[in-house]
C-alpha cells in the first residue's frame, strides 16, 4: 500500500447548499430535480453578459467573479461570491438574459438549477415558493447595496 | 454623551503649550499608494516621542502650510519613532505627503481617546478597516498582538476601493500567514489580476468566526461603511456597546476649545475620536449636525 486512499469529492446535493436549509423537504427535491453538477477551473467561464439564463447556481466551493465586460478596456470585478453563496436571479424576470460574466476566480464546484424546474415547484408549491423567494430577495439587496456604495466611491471622497 | 469613552484617558502629555508643535524630521517615507505615504518621524533634538495609546491623533503640521489631524499609525511598543501614514486630500495634505526625508514638520499631541482594547479581553475580536481606515488601527493591532493570549479569536476583515489602494499590505501579507487570527482583504471593484474578494466589507461578516455576544469590534473607515458594518454586526448580536468607531471632523484646536470638531454634543478631539456605536447611533442617522 502506498500513499492515501483517493476519495472522490462527495456528490453535491442541493439539500446540502446552505440557501435550501429549512425549506420544505419536498420543495427542495422538486426544486433541485434539474440540478447539474458543474466544476471549473480558474479562468473557466460559468456564462456571458447576454446569453439566456436558465439556470439558478448553487456554489459548494471555490470563487466566481461577475464581472463587466468594457469594450478596449480591462474587465472589472463587481463582486465575488464563494462557497455557500447563490448566483443569479434573471433566471427569474424577463428578459431571462445575464446582465454580466461569471468566471471562476479558483476551482469551483456548483449545482446549476434548471429555471423551468424552479418554477414549476413554485407554481406546485407556491407557499415554499414565496419562502424560496423571501431568501433569494436580501441576496439580491446585498448586491444592490454593493453596488450603491461602488457608486459613491466611499474610500475616494 | 459618551461618558464611559471619556474614562480611556490620553497616555501622553501633549507638549506644554496645547499649540506649540515640536520639531520632528521625516526619517524615512514610505509610498503605499498613488496618493499616500507613510513617514517615520523622529522628534530633533534627541527628545523622546510621547507615548500614545492606539487610535489617538497628532495635529501635524507642513510648515508655511497648515495643520491637520493625522492618526498615528506605528507601533506603541516602539518609543524611538513617531509613525503617520497620509493621505493627499487637500492643500496641507498633499503638502505633508511630499515632505522628504531630512525635511521637518512640526507635530503636537497625542490626542483624543484611543481604542479601549482592555474591553476586548477574554473575548472575540472583529477589526473592520475600510481604506485608510487601517492606519488608525494599525496601532491597535500592533498591541493586541503583542499580547496575543490575552484575547480569543481575532479576525480582521479589510475593504478598499481598488487593489492599488491596499495600505500598510507589507503588515496585511504578514498578518494573513499568522496562524492566530483571521484576515480578509477585499475591494470595492478590481481586474483579472486580482484573486482576492470583490464588494464590501459587511459581504465578508458572513466568514468571520466570532461569537456576537461575546465579541468587541472596532471599526474605522468611511462613515457609511462604519454605518452599514454596524448595522451588520448588531444584527448578528454583537452588543451594541461593544462596537467601537472612529469619527474624522475638521479640526483646528484639537484640545477641546474652538468648537470646530464639533459632533452633536460631542467634540471629535476631546471625547473622540474613537466612540461608542452605542452612543453615537443616533447621530450616524442625522444627515448635518
Ligand atoms: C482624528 C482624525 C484622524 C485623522 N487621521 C488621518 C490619517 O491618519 N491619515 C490621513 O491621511 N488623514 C487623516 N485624517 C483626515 C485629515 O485630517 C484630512 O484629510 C485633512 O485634514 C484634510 O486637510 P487638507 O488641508 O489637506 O484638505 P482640505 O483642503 O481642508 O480638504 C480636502 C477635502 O477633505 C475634506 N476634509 C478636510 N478635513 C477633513 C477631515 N478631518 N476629515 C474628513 N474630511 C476632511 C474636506 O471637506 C475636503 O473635501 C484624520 C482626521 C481626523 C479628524
Ligand atoms: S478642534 Fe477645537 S474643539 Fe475640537
Amino acid at each position: 500500500m502506498s500513499g492515501a486512499p483517493v476519495h472522490a469529492p462527495p456528490v453535491l446535493r442541493v439539500a446540502d447548499h446552505p440557501f435550501f436549509h429549512g425549506l420544505d423537504e419536498r420543495f427542495v427535491q422538486l426544486a433541485g430535480s434539474g440540478a447539474t453538477e458543474r466544476s471549473f477551473e480558474a479562468g473557466d467561464m460559468l456564462f456571458l453578459e447576454g446569453d439566456i439564463a436558465s439556470e439558478f447556481w448553487l456554489v459548494f466551493q471555490g470563487k466566481v467573479a461577475l464581472e463587466i465586460a468594457q469594450p478596449d478596456r480591462p474587465h472589472v470585478t463587481i463582486q465575488t461570491v464563494g462557497s455557500g453563496d447563490v448566483l443569479g436571479w434573471s433566471w427569474l424576470v424577463p428578459p431571462h438574459r445575464w446582465r454580466f460574466d461569471a468566471r471562476a476566480v479558483k476551482a469551483t464546484r456548483t449545482l446549476a438549477l434548471d429555471a423551468k424546474t424552479l418554477k414549476d415547484a413554485f407554481e406546485a408549491r407556491p407557499e415554499d415558493g414565496y419562502r424560496f423567494l423571501l431568501r433569494l430577495l436580501p441576496v439580491i439587496g446585498d448586491r444592490l447595496e454593493n453596488a450603491r456604495v461602488q457608486i459613491l466611491d466611499i474610500h475616494g471622497v | 454623551m459618551a461618558s464611559e469613552t471619556h474614562s480611556a484617558t490620553s497616555a501622553g502629555s501633549a507638549t506644554e503649550s496645547p499649540f506649540t508643535p515640536e520639531p520632528y524630521v521625516v526619517e524615512r517615507r514610505v509610498v503605499e499608494t498613488a496618493d499616500t505615504v507613510t513617514m517615520v518621524l523622529k522628534p530633533a533634538g534627541g527628545r523622546g516621542v510621547p507615548a500614545f495609546l492606539p487610535g489617538q491623533f497628532n495635529m501635524v503640521y507642513r510648515f508655511g502650510v497648515g495643520e491637520v489631524p493625522i492618526s498615528i499609525s506605528g507601533d506603541p511598543n516602539r518609543p524611538d519613532e513617531l509613525v503617520h501614514t497620509v493621505r493627499s486630500a487637500g492643500k496641507i495634505s498633499d503638502a505633508l505627503t511630499k515632505t522628504l526625508p531630512g525635511e521637518t514638520l512640526g507635530v503636537r499631541g497625542p490626542y483624543g481617546v484611543g481604542w479601549p482594547l482592555q474591553r476586548a479581553e477574554h473575548q472575540d475580536v472583529v477589526i473592520v478597516a475600510g481604506g485608510l481606515g487601517l492606519p488608525p488601527l494599525r496601532p491597535l493591532l500592533y498591541e493586541l498582538l503583542a499580547h496575543r493570549d490575552r484575547y480569543e479569536r481575532v479576525e480582521i476583515i479589510y475593504g478598499a476601493r481598488s487593489p492599488k489602494d491596499l495600505v500598510h499590505y507589507e503588515d496585511v501579507q504578514k498578518w494573513r500567514t499568522r496562524g492566530d487570527l483571521r484576515l480578509q482583504v477585499t475591494v470595492d471593484a478590481a481586474g483579472r489580476e486580482w484573486y482576492g474578494d470583490v464588494g464590501l466589507v459587511t459581504a465578508r461578516i458572513p466568514d468571520a468566526r466570532f461569537d456576537p455576544p461575546r465579541t468587541v469590534a472596532f471599526l474605522c473607515g468611511p462613515e457609511i461603511m462604519m454605518r452599514l458594518t454596524a448595522q451588520a454586526l448588531s444584527t448578528l448580536g454583537v452588543p451594541e456597546a461593544s462596537i467601537w468607531l472612529s469619527m474624522e471632523r475638521n479640526m483646528k484646536c484639537a484640545v477641546g476649545l474652538c468648537g470646530h470638531c464639533q459632533w452633536g454634543p460631542a467634540f471629535v478631539c476631546r471625547d473622540g475620536p474613537v466612540f461608542r456605536y452605542a452612543d453615537v447611533k443616533r447621530m450616524f442617522s442625522v444627515r448635518e449636525l
